[in-house]
């Protein structure tokens, strides 16, 4: 592990002293993002939680180019990057654009699937903290059944996780994969890959929320890690159309050795309403997401 | 060697569009503007154009790829019309905030609901309050033209411009245009310099979260705030006047053709009516005020062309002398009046001019607006005023009864 660790790029882009709240899972993921993605490198972002890490102008805790935009345009402000920079011969750049699963999953939806369908040369990262945490935890496309959110805050979320990876996989993009900042070494890997490739790139980020999943800041790292373990997150990434398993994930498919989704809700407050049957349909759920991953990485 | 062609007012704005070597051009289609952006993906696929083209899937996007090609030191385009403007509202705030030249040709066209594809001015009136410079145009020559000149302004003043014209009535008539000399186009607009380029050599984070007050940067130096940036804008645009003036007057000496700058009048010195618009409407006055005159009424015609910035003084002067001023346009701020005719009063208010304005909402959703009934109209404005009608708001050729 820890020589692993020595070819992580030593330069720090994220700044101490940012915004974000303690234990930020987001925060954790960042540092390695921007480590893979280092210098030439444009950033887009919407109004997110990752606007409020950026800074309050005049200062930014960011030392990579940043160019704000409106919370439905992330991809086409990418977009835009790359068609002004191509015109102006910049092609050394790489443009990512980085939006939580608001931006992503529900009002950025039409302009990430536009972009990815022209086959913009960019990278789409989506920071997935399964809520609009930035507006104080409100149910989103990404919010998992059986969370309680402020706009579902009697009956928890009656719905299931929309699945992202599989709309972006229906566009034919080179690259998709996803990360946990639990995981950081597979995530540097996947952000360091993904720069090299050409066409549209789509990571997600599974980003534990200490105050939005309501768990103490200190278990981030653990939360995370327990989403893997349980298969709520699955690590793997899909190359030119062949799906692989990676790091932990990788290990719990050959090993089989998956654990109950329970022990991942059972240790935030946002599930504390949860029904058994909720619980039930959750574990089918994950079992049933589990079982194509299998049937996929053996293909 | 001049180059006349007979093209329509779209065509008139994709050439405009052209001779300005703009780099990244950005489109969605809608009705009656589609063709300026077609003519333009033309060129660009055969070559004729070296320009990024990105087909988005929508308005919004259209206009963010405007914002961030710009603010990559681009010199960007778009068209549309109606609800595709509509759509860019939020954008078109964006842009103005993030002061980028940008140039868009707004093809007026009503808004639903319901639907209508066909002609006012509803759409741009409804982006006034956008920051964004909007002028009108009366023809095909002058949106060419009008093209051209916005570049210059938008970037010498740091303010996006909306180039506005009539759908159909001139986006697809077709009339006799010069296109101007491409080296002389070339001399006339200098290429585009962005106050603030984002590039890696430089990093800094535009556009940020930004507080009421003001706030000192890592050196120490007080940096503005969220109004003070407002203000700025305002100052901009305020200030953008003399440099429309200015331009227009150097196009004027370096082309020919000299469209009047803030506004343009037609028989005005003698008038004992001022007949104002913005657009075809305010070109359909014109002969309005010969049939006018033909009956004896000393008709005069004050075309409004640009909006905003609004020319207040210009508009002072030219009406100052006026006995009467009826107002003709194709929109309608619900619950109030006609925009223009709003402005117009506001402007000569505090001047001492106390006079009567007639205000006719015209032609709305395409409805025919002909210069004889324009003529009617104003005769039957100078009775009621004759009568002691100061003010008056008429749907012209509309059923008002419920």
């Amino acid at each position: 592990m820890p020589e692993k660790l020595f070819k992580v790029h030593k330069e720090e882009y994220m700044l101490p002293g940012n915004r974000a709240c303690a234990g930020c899972g987001l925060s954790l993921a960042y540092r390695y993002v921007l480590k893979a993605l280092r210098e030439n490198t444009i950033l887009t972002i919407p109004a997110s939680c990752l606007t409020v890490l950026h800074g309050l102008y005049p200062t930014t805790s960011v030392a990579i180019p940043s160019l704000n935009c409106t919370f439905a345009s992330t991809a086409a402000s990418a977009s835009g990057l790359v068609a002004g920079l191509a015109a102006m011969n910049r092609s050394d750049i790489t443009v990512v654009a980085i939006a939580g699963d608001g931006g992503t999953y529900d009002i950025g939806i039409q302009a990430l699937s536009g972009a990815a369908e022209r086959g913009t040369d960019f990278i789409f990262v989506c920071y997935d903290n399964e809520g609009y945490m930035n507006t104080g935890t409100q149910r989103s496309s990404a919010t998992p059944m059986g969370a309680l959110t402020t706009t579902t805050p009697v009956l928890t979320k009656q719905q299931n996780k929309k699945d992202m990876m599989k709309i972006m996989e229906g566009h034919d993009i080179p690259f998709l994969a996803t990360t946990s900042p639990s995981f950081p070494i597979d995530l540097y890997d996947k952000f360091v890959k993904a720069k090299r490739i050409k066409g549209t790139r789509y990571l997600q980020i599974a980003t534990p929320c200490p105050p939005g999943w309501v768990f103490a800041p200190k278990d981030t790292v653990k939360i995370g890690r327990l989403a893997v373990e349980t298969g709520i997150v699955v690590l793997y990434e899909i190359e030119n159309g062949k799906f692989r398993f990676t790091g932990r994930s990788k290990t719990l498919a050959e090993k089989g050795t998956r654990a109950p989704v329970i022990q991942f809700v059972e240790r935030q407050g946002r599930f504390k309403k949860m029904s058994l049957e909720q619980l039930g349909q959750l574990q089918r759920w994950v079992d049933h997401k589990w079982a194509e991953c299998l049937k996929r990485a053996e293909v | 060697m001049s180059d006349v062609r007979i093209m329509t007012g779209n065509q008139a704005a994709a050439y405009g569009v052209k001779l300005c070597k703009v780099q990244v051009v950005s489109a969605y289609p809608i009705t009656p503007s589609t063709s300026v952006t077609e003519t333009i993906a033309n060129w660009v696929e055969r070559g004729e154009l070296k320009a990024e083209y990105v087909r988005v899937e929508s308005e919004h996007s259209v206009m963010t790829v405007c914002v961030a090609a710009s603010t990559v030191g681009a010199r960007t385009f778009t068209s549309t019309s109606s609800h595709g403007l509509l759509y860019m509202h939020e954008q078109l705030h964006w842009a103005a905030g993030s002061r980028l030249p940008i140039v868009l040709a707004c093809v007026n066209r009503g808004v639903g609901a319901p639907w209508s594809i066909f002609n006012d001015q509803q759409d741009s009136i409804a982006q006034r309050d956008t920051g964004w410079i909007q002028i009108y145009c009366r023809d095909n020559q002058e949106i060419i033209d009008t093209v051209i000149q916005a570049y210059r302004i938008a970037e010498q003043v740091y303010c996006p411009v909306m180039v506005c014209y009539d759908g159909f009535v001139l986006s697809h008539t077709m009339m006799p245009v010069e296109i101007p000399d491409a080296d002389k186009v070339g001399e006339f607009l200098p290429p585009y310099k962005p106050h603030t380029i984002l590039s890696p050599e430089d990093p800094r984070n535009i556009n940020p979260v930004i507080f009421p007050w003001q706030r000192r940067d890592a050196e120490g130096v007080l940096r503005d705030g969220y109004m003070d940036m407002r203000w700025k804008l305002q100052h901009a645009l305020e200030g953008s006047r003399n440099v429309i003036v200015e331009v227009c007057r150097e196009y004027a000496e370096r082309f020919g053709r000299d469209h009047g700058g803030m506004l343009w009048t037609y028989k005005a010195d003698d008038a004992e009516v001022l007949l104002a618009g913005m657009g075809s409407i305010a070109t359909e006055a014109t002969t309005a005020a010969d049939l006018l005159r033909e009956g004896g009424i000393r008709a005069g015609v004050v075309g409004v062309r640009v909006y905003r910035p609004f020319p207040r003084a210009e508009v002072r002067e030219a009406f100052h002398k006026a006995p009467a001023i009826v107002v003709f346009e194709k929109d309608i701020s619900y619950g109030y009046e006609g925009a223009l005719s709003a402005d117009i009063k506001a402007a000569l208010y505090g001047t001492g001019i106390q006079t009567p304005v007639h205000n006719y909402i015209a032609g709305l959703g395409g409805r025919d607006v002909k210069a004889n009934e324009l003529a009617e109209a104003v005769r039957s404005s100078l009775a009621a005023i004759a009568g002691g009608n100061r003010e008056q708001q008429t749907w012209l050729n509309c059923v008002t009864e419920l």
